[in-house]
């Protein structure tokens, strides 16, 4: 029933809803589901981890929610905190931009990392935040990364980094593309010694985060329905000068060309990163 | 000398008869032999690379190939390499390590390719595992950006322990086309993108991106090539004998460190 009236739904009146404003689809303690259109209680939707209760369509969630969802209470130590956005270009407005972004959205950077548990065992986790900048990555975010990957190294630790952005900053220009080069020698190292690197890919993961770290996982998850890859659609459809197919670069069709190792729903997510992270504390005894 | 914009040396870093990566191969080194193919899909045209002697010393070169006319450019797709391509550089890359042959890569791309097949193949995982695989190679790698240097498409082959740029020669996040099409929201800006972007030879060493520039007449690198190759040559060989004199340990931890801090 409820995929049918989904199914209904997402024909053309869907393109209606995308071109509506996120003040629309927020009003107050409502929300509209951009997916199936249902009218939400924003409280409820959030204590459903903000997965669509009607159509399961995983919203996009900000890094402090997404630790709440993945750590364990209170045991989330954040580093890097000080790294904050620089303008190496002197690229007009930049600083103002992110200065008047960091007011509204209470948010610091695209990316928060720390140290934390997750069912009692400790990790480096990394978590982009797509609302601010679209998740894009600059010298800031790269560093904070790096950082990150560094004291999992440090530590002896494993590292679950969930991504989410739209690509390199572009405001930052050639600095932000070195930062793909940056975190993937990181992730290098940490192949070196033998630790594992979970990798979660949410919607949307694009550009030169898909083209670096994103992709680098011993293990790739990804959320359902996310879209991911290097080139945007709207550029792909622009060079071909035809329309994608329904479904091209999203998490499922990821999976079936071989790219992710799993699609892991948001309810599931904790549970499966702890499995995984137990099945890598063997010692000469077997599993912890 | 009269004032060149950023946005001249976008359109010198493109013209068609400005030597491509094929040129330097032929000029520079002896006993050039093209190898082919990544072993996984196919052989990606876009990118050419193979074994060949700089003076006495067996090295492996690489280069993104563009084409000189529409013909050669629709068989080297506009040099926009596809996963194939950064597949067939890693194979071409990891087998000089294995024959403890310095690395030389040509850069001249206007990025990527943006098509279907190449996300279905992965463009994205293509190009990270070459980033990774390079930072850790324990053979001398220079790059060299001979035209157009842009996007991820372009650092794919370009994490090395020498960066290096033609005087007028471009290296960017995106073409700025791109670039003023995401940030102005219209693309026929990119004359205005190019002047911000900081992409000239200059901007970025100035930056701390790349180590060295090689000059060129000002009316563009075809007017003066037998002078350039000898330049290039004479860089070549000196900073490879300066490279080899470290040990493999070095040599990767010197290049960790040199993107450690960008």
């Amino acid at each position: 029933m409820i995929i049918d009236k989904v199914k209904k739904l997402n024909g053309e009146e869907k393109v209606k809803t995308r071109n509506e404003s996120a003040s629309d689809r927020m009003i107050g303690k409502w929300v509209k589901c951009d997916n199936c259109k249902e009218i939400l209680y924003k409280e409820e939707l959030h204590k459903n981890l903000s997965v669509c209760p009607n159509c399961g369509k995983h919203f996009r969630l900000s890094a402090r929610r997404r630790i709440k969802q993945i750590a364990d209470e209170g045991t989330f130590e954040e580093i890097g905190k000080d790294i904050l956005t620089e303008d190496p270009l002197h690229f007009d407005g930049y600083i103002k931009k992110v200065e008047t972004l960091r007011e509204k959205t209470k948010i610091e950077e695209a990316v928060k990392c720390g140290i934390c548990e997750i069912e009692g065992q400790k990790v480096v986790l990394g978590v982009m935040d797509g609302n601010f900048l679209m998740g894009s990555m600059g010298r800031a975010v790269g560093e904070r990364i790096t950082l990150a990957i560094e004291t999992a190294i440090k530590k002896k630790l494993p590292l679950i980094m969930f991504c989410v952005s739209g690509g390199a900053r572009m405001q930052e220009g050639i600095v932000s593309l070195m930062q793909m080069a940056k975190t993937s020698s990181a992730i290098a190292r940490l192949n070196e010694k033998g630790l594992l690197y979970i990798s979660v890919l949410t919607d949307p993961t694009t550009g030169g985060v898909t083209a670096s770290f994103a992709s680098l996982g011993d293990i790739i998850l990804a959320e359902p329905k996310a879209l991911i890859g290097f080139a945007g659609p709207r550029v792909i459809e622009q060079t071909i000068k035809q329309k994608l197919p329904k479904g091209f670069q999203s998490s499922e069709f990821l999976l079936e060309h071989g790219f992710i190792d799993k699609i892991v729903e948001r309810k599931d997510m904790k549970e499966t990163l702890a499995k995984l992270v137990r099945l890598h504390t063997a010692t000469k005894g077997g599993v912890k | 000398m009269s004032k060149i914009t950023a946005w001249d040396k976008v359109t010198l870093a493109r013209e068609l008869a400005r030597p491509k990566a094929i040129d330097y191969i032929n000029n520079i080194f002896q006993e050039f032999v093209e190898l082919h193919g990544d072993r996984y899909f196919g052989d990606d045209k876009s990118i050419v690379g193979g074994i060949a002697l700089l003076e006495k010393i067996p090295v492996t070169v690489i280069g993104e190939q563009k084409g000189k006319n529409i013909k050669e450019n629709m068989e080297r797709n506009f040099g926009m390499p596809e996963p194939e391509g950064y597949r067939k550089a890693l194979r071409l890359m990891k087998q000089a390590e294995k024959f403890k042959r310095p690395i030389i890569t040509f850069i001249d791309t206007p990025g990527a390719y943006p098509g279907m097949g190449a996300e279905e193949r992965g463009q994205g995982e293509a190009i990270a595992k070459n980033l990774m695989e390079m930072s850790k190679l324990k053979v001398p790698i220079i790059c060299i950006v001979i035209g157009e240097g842009s996007s991820g498409g372009a650092l794919a082959i370009g994490v090395g322990d020498k960066i290096v740029m033609l005087e007028n020669a471009v290296y960017s996040i995106l073409s700025p086309e791109g670039f003023a099409s995401i940030l102005y929201k219209d693309s026929s800006k990119a004359k205005e993108a190019a002047e911000n972007m900081k992409l000239t030879a200059k901007d970025l060493k100035k930056l701390g991106i790349i180590d060295k520039i090689i000059e060129e007449p000002e009316n563009g690198a075809q007017n003066d090539f037998e002078t350039i190759c000898e330049n290039m040559k004479e860089y070549l060989l000196k900073e490879i004998k300066k490279l080899e004199k470290l040990t493999e340990r070095e040599l990767v931890e010197q290049r960790y460190k040199k993107f450690r801090v960008m």
